[in-house]
This record gives structure tokens, sequence and C-alpha cells, in this order.
């Protein structure tokens, strides 16, 4: 006597664009019966036995990578890791070349990572088996928004009516878009703070509230997802200097003392220290850093699950 | 402290437009009571000074001078900049960045704010680089620049050739309300060109600096003000078509302001005469129908402000062949009594002249000067307008002497200037 199973109807995950709040809800549902999963002694399913996922990822990355592989494994997946250090791109293939390529080896399931916006949605378009989304260009990261908004969940109770405040390097950042359309398809209220030189342009129109002061921007924030501003963006082309950053962007305990007092801090990691966080408040008691971790793998799983009931049986 | 009264004056706001004799009592520092047309009883004790019936003005705002300090000290302090500006009725001095070292950290801003708080008399008010080292590279920390104290933000006598650069800059400086100043020049159409590019050039023998170096800059610009906003102030237009340019983005509503130097509204190119290297400048001195538009653009508004665009330059500098020699001419001594030529020429009244060499300058720079009011500071100075003579460059109390002036007849002379209710300028006995 269970209720049913959520359904999540799509092939792929490629983005939080297009996604319902109900398929949303239902991968969230998933992910929760997977955090239990996580936590026992014998994590192992069988639900991805004799499965093959390629975990192809163009830009290096320790964190993402490493979640997908463990979650696929958890699953019963065999995983094949292809970086770009060894592949073919390297030898001047191009993206649907490769594309083909692993087809030809019909894996069940590709985890993409790239670094030019759309190039996930590609390659979809080329391969027969489900394809992920683990980040295109500044485009979209489905899966660390999901994971992001678990953790909110799990802490809040909630995500209606909730003020998240993004900060940061908005302007490069895929995380940013995805939790933006996230969030506000759950219901809550968005605000983004950050310079000028890395808002997108327009941001408003994206329905979220714009802060380029950051004191007046976390009045009243439920939560904060600081984000990474990247090292060659921090020496005068974007902003002028790591101190100048810090001063005005950055997230110390001051500055954390205008938000609601119940409020908590996310970063999706890897965090720069002293430049948009400092140590005090990453590793404070209202920081969710480590559990959006724990969340990763949990979300992931689901994810591969949701995707695997759609694959052909036969 | 006690009251000051100045009294027999004609006072002349340019703020308001106001114009009449009357009687100032200064308090404290500051403006405490403007008598108009009234000759007031001076409160017990205060001091009278008696003004002859001069004219009585806000003193003046010069939002461009060049100082050597620190790096070129031999050219000039911050204390002799100082001296020759309240001789020549400037109170309030906003200094380039253009040192050794650049202003590009908030520590020089510092060292500049204090040195100038211990040897100079007037108001001294650091603008600081626009962009580190004034590479036109990577923009500099606007936020803790202008929490040290810097005015502004300008690249001094450099532009930003990098449009990416300038359209960050005026976005980041949005978030702190920060003011850039640019010098709009593109210096791969100076290339070679020392003076205007024309007849006069060619018959010199000299290589000419087009009109669009200047034009495709400011049109650049203010392109990139109407992308990102900001507030723009371009420094100094020389030419009758940039006169033009600003004057159409004002009529569009575009939120922006220039300056134009002493030099283009009292000089030409013909001035230059026999390779007068004190005459080399940049903006250069154009033609006399040049001249002759960007004064119209002053009469109607089009140009906000007048600067001196001082620059003292050796001996080692100047004394070289034409285009071998440094850009650049003193001008804060006499910069209100050239800019008189155009008053007693009947080209623009006087207080249009001070509310271009006062009120606006202290206006864009978000200064509480440039005004007769109670609560204003009492920077103020008497003059007598017509008061002939021959400038001698030896009078000159700036370290360099390459006045464009030396020689030249001037009417209008500064009696006394008075920052922050302390005179640090007296003529009147003289």
């Amino acid at each position: 006597m269970t209720a049913p199973r959520p359904v999540y109807p799509h092939r792929h995950l490629l983005g939080i664009e297009g996604l319902s709040p109900h398929d949303i809800e239902a991968l969230l549902a998933l992910s929760e019966e997977q955090v239990e999963v996580s936590r026992q002694v014998e994590k192992k399913k069988a639900t991805l036995r004799g499965r093959t996922q390629i975990n192809l990822f163009f830009e290096p990355s320790t964190r993402t990578q490493s979640s997908f592989e463990l979650a696929g494994k958890r699953l019963g997946a065999d995983v094949m890791n292809m970086s770009v250090a060894s592949s073919s791109v390297k030898k001047g293939e191009t993206l649907i070349d490769t594309a083909m390529t692993l087809n030809a080896m019909r894996p069940d399931i590709i985890i993409v990572r790239h670094h030019a916006a759309g190039a996930v949605h590609l390659l979809a378009r080329k391969v027969d088996c489900s394809v992920v989304n683990a980040g295109d260009g500044a485009h979209e990261h489905p899966t660390q928004a999901l994971l992001d908004a678990l953790t909110i969940r799990r802490n809040k109770g909630r995500i209606a009516g909730l003020l998240v405040a993004i900060c940061g390097d908005i302007l490069h950042s895929r995380v940013a878009r995805s939790n933006i359309i996230l969030l506000q398809a759950l219901g809550a209220r968005v605000r983004l703070i950050g310079p000028r030189t890395l808002l997108p342009p327009e941001a408003e129109r994206l329905g979220v509230e714009v802060f380029t002061d950051m004191r007046q921007g976390l009045k009243g924030a439920d939560i904060i997802i600081m984000l990474r501003l990247q090292r060659e963006r921090m020496n005068g082309s974007f902003v002028p200097s790591v101190k100048e950053y810090f001063r005005y962007w950055g997230l110390d305990q001051e500055k954390l003392a205008l938000a609601q007092p119940d409020a908590l801090v996310m970063h999706p990691g890897p965090m720069n220290r002293g430049v948009e966080i400092s140590s005090e408040v990453a590793d404070g008691a209202q920081s969710l850093i480590r559990e959006q971790v724990e969340m990763g793998v949990a979300v992931r799983m689901a994810v591969l699950e949701a995707l695997a009931s759609h694959l052909p049986n036969r | 402290m006690t009251a000051t009264v100045l009294s027999n004056a004609r006072l002349i706001d340019p703020a308001s437009g106001r114009e009449a004799p009357g009687a100032i009592l200064i308090q404290d520092g500051l403006v405490a009571d403007v008598a108009w047309g009234a000759q007031a009883e001076p409160p017990e004790g205060a001091t009278v000074l008696d003004c002859g019936g001069h004219i009585l003005a806000p003193g003046l705002v010069d939002m461009r001078a060049f100082v050597g300090e620190p790096g070129a000290e031999h050219r000039e302090t911050l204390k002799t900049a100082s001296e020759a500006a309240a001789a020549g009725g400037v109170t309030t001095l906003v200094c380039m960045p253009d040192t050794n070292p650049v202003i590009d950290d908030p520590a020089i801003v510092d060292f500049v704010r204090r040195r100038a708080r211990d040897t100079a008399i007037v108001n001294i008010c650091p603008a600081a680089a626009l962009t580190k080292g004034l590479h036109g590279r990577e923009m500099t920390e606007f936020g803790l620049l202008a929490e040290a104290g810097a005015i502004a933000f300008t690249d001094g006598a450099r532009s930003v050739t990098n449009a990416q650069v300038m359209r960050r800059a005026l976005a980041y400086a949005r978030d702190f309300g920060a003011l850039i100043i640019h010098h709009v020049e593109d210096p791969n159409l100076v290339g070679d060109g020392v003076m205007n590019e024309g007849e006069f050039a060619s018959r010199l023998g000299l290589h000419g600096i087009p009109r669009e170096a200047e034009t495709v800059m400011l049109e650049r610009d203010l392109r990139l003000v109407r992308l990102a906003g900001g507030r723009y102030h371009a420094a100094m237009v020389s030419c009758a078509d940039s006169v033009e340019i600003v004057r159409r983005a004002k009529q569009g509503g575009l939120p922006v302001t220039c300056g134009v130097s002493i030099n283009n509204l009292t000089l030409n190119e013909n001035d230059i005469g026999d390779y007068r290297t004190f005459l080399k400048l940049s903006p250069p001195l154009r033609h006399e129908d040049d001249r002759q538009a960007v004064i119209a653009g002053l009469a109607d508004g089009t140009i906000d402000v007048i600067v001196s665009d001082h620059n003292p330059q050796d001996v080692e500098t100047k004394r070289l062949p034409f285009a071998e020699a440094a850009d650049g001419a003193l001008g804060i001594e006499t910069v209100l009594a050239a800019g008189l030529r155009l008053v007693h020429g009947g080209q623009i009244t006087l207080s249009r002249l001070l509310l271009a060499l006062s009120t606006r300058p202290a206006e864009i720079l978000g200064l509480a000067a440039g005004r007769l009011a109670p609560g204003a500071p009492a920077d103020l100075i008497v003059f007598d307008p017509d008061e002939p003579y021959v400038l001698d460059k030896k009078d000159l109390r700036s370290r360099s002497k390459n006045s464009p002036f030396d020689e030249a007849r001037l009417q209008g002379r500064v009696l006394l200037t008075m920052v922050g209710g302390r005179i640090v300028h007296d003529r009147s006995g003289a």
C-alpha cells in the first residue's frame, strides 16, 4: 500500500526551463528517497544494472563528475568517465562527431558538461540515449538547482514564499540561471545581487529584483546563494580587485546580519574563501554548504532513476 | 571664530543669476548671510573688509589641473599649485592622477589629501585613475578610492581606447555613483600629429591632429553612456563638431556634461606662430571657426565647464623643437583674466563665465561651493574685471613658467581670495 511513485515524463534533463512545477516536485520527491538510500550501510540499488552511463566532461570538474559517478554506481550502472584531456576532442574532432562516436557504443545515459551554452542540447539531438546536462556554458546546470531546492526545502520546510538572494557573478553563472527558473516556478521570490558588470543585461526581465548594493539586497533574505568569482575576472576586467570585491560583495558576518536572523547560506562550490565568502560564514552555523554536497548525490540518483524508467527495455 | 564681513561689494551669484550691490557675512568658515542690496550693520566685533565696489563672487572650481606631486615636484608641488590657484581666484582644484606613482591606489589618494591639507592654501581634490597605471586596461577600485577621497575617475591626459573597458568602467562606476571624466582624443588618430590638422599645419610642416580624433571618441563615449549609464563628463571639447555632438546628446536627454579648456576659448592655431611650444596642447588649438563654435557652446550652456588645464612644464620639456616638446600650458593663475576677454569682447556675460568657472563644476563634482548662499563654504573672490596689465611670467607663482599668455595684455585681476573664510591671497592693498 504505497502511494504511486511520482513520474518524470521526459527523456532528457537538459535544463530547468521547460519543466513544469509538477516535474520538479517529482524529481525532488524521488530525491528524498535517495537521501535515505545514501544514508544506509547498503547503498547499492539495482535500478540501472546492466546500463551504461558515460560522463562526458569537456570542462574539468571534480565535484559534479564524482557526484554523478557515485550516483550511477549506487544505482548499479557501469560508469565510464571521459574527460577532455583524454578525448579525441583535443585532436580536433567536432562535438557532433564525438556524440556520434559515443552513440555507436550504445550507452544508455550520457552526462555532459560543456563550456558552450547550448552544446548539450545540440548533442542530445544527435544521440539515441538519455542526456543529462551537467552544465552548459553560462546557460543551465539543472541538477545543481534541484539539489539547492532540495536542501532549502529540507531545512525550511517549503520553497514557496521564501526570499532567495543569489549573489555574485550572475553574468557567467549557469547555476544562477537554473536556480532563478526553478525557485520562481516553486513560488520563491528571487533577488540578484552583484556589481553591474556581473549582472546580465535586462536581468529584471527574468522576473527578479536586481540590486547592486548588497546591503540593500540582503534585507529580509531567507536564503543566500553565493556564487563563485572566477580568478580571471577579479583583476580589473569585471571588478577591480579581490579586496574591493570582498568589501562590497563578499558575504561576511556583518552583511549576513542584514538578512533574516534564521537566513541560511549556500554555495555551489568550489568556494573562494575571502573573495565571495568569509571562512567564518562558510563554516558557520547558518551554512548549508556541506549538506548541498550530500544532496547532490541524492538528486543525481533520482534523475538517473527517473530517466531510466523511460529507457527501452528490449 | 570671529565673524568677517565683506562689504561694499558688487555681488554676483552665478547659481541664481543674481547680481547687485551688497555684503556677505562669514562665520566659522561658511557664508552666514548674504545681504543683497542692503548695507547691513555688521555684527558686534566683526572684522569688516571693504571690497571697494569690486565684484564679489564664489571662488573658482577648476576641474582639471596637473600637479607634479608626487613624482615631478620640480615642475609643481601641491603648495605652489595652490598658491598659483589662490592668485588666480581658484579656491578648489581637482588634480589629475598623472603623477608618479599614479593615483590609482587608496593609499596615494590619502597621501595627496594629507599633503594638500598640510601644504596647500586652497582646496585640492584628487581625481583617481580610471584604469590601473593609466594603462587603459583594468579598472581601478572605484569604491575604495572614493572612500579614500577621490572625487572623480579619469585617466587624465590619456584616453581609454578599448571600448569594452570603458563600457564596464561606466557600468561599474554607476554602482558607486562615481563620476567619470574622460579625455576624448583617440591616440591612434592623433598619431604623429602635434597641432590642428589643416592649412596652418601644412604650412609649418607639422603633422596635424584631425578633429575626428576628438569627435570619434566623443561619439563612442556617448553611445556607451547610453548603453551603460553612469555619470560621464567629457573633459574638454575643442571643435565645432564636438559642440554639435554634445548639443544633440543633451537635447536627446542624455545626462552628460562637458568642459572646455580656457586655451581653446581664447587662442587659436595661429597663435602658435613661430613654433611656440607653450602653445603645444592636447587637445590642440584649433581653427578660429572652432574657437567661435566653442564660445557659442559655452554661451548656450552646451559646454558646462571651463577648465584651466593647468599643466606645468619645465625648460627641459618645452625648449625643444615643436614636435618634440611636451604638451601643456600653465593656466590656473590666468584662467579668470583670460576668460574675461570673452566678457570684454561681448561674447558671453560675466555671470555665464562665472557659472562655468564655479557653479557648474561644483555641481558636477557634488561640492557645496560655487554659490553665494547661507551655508555655502566661504570660498570667495573679490576681483576687478577691468584692471589692465601685461603678464610677466616672472610674477607667476607656479614653479613652472610655460604660460601661453606671457607678455600678453590681460584685463582683470583677483584682489582677494578666501578659502573657508581664511584669506589666502590679498592684493587689495597693493
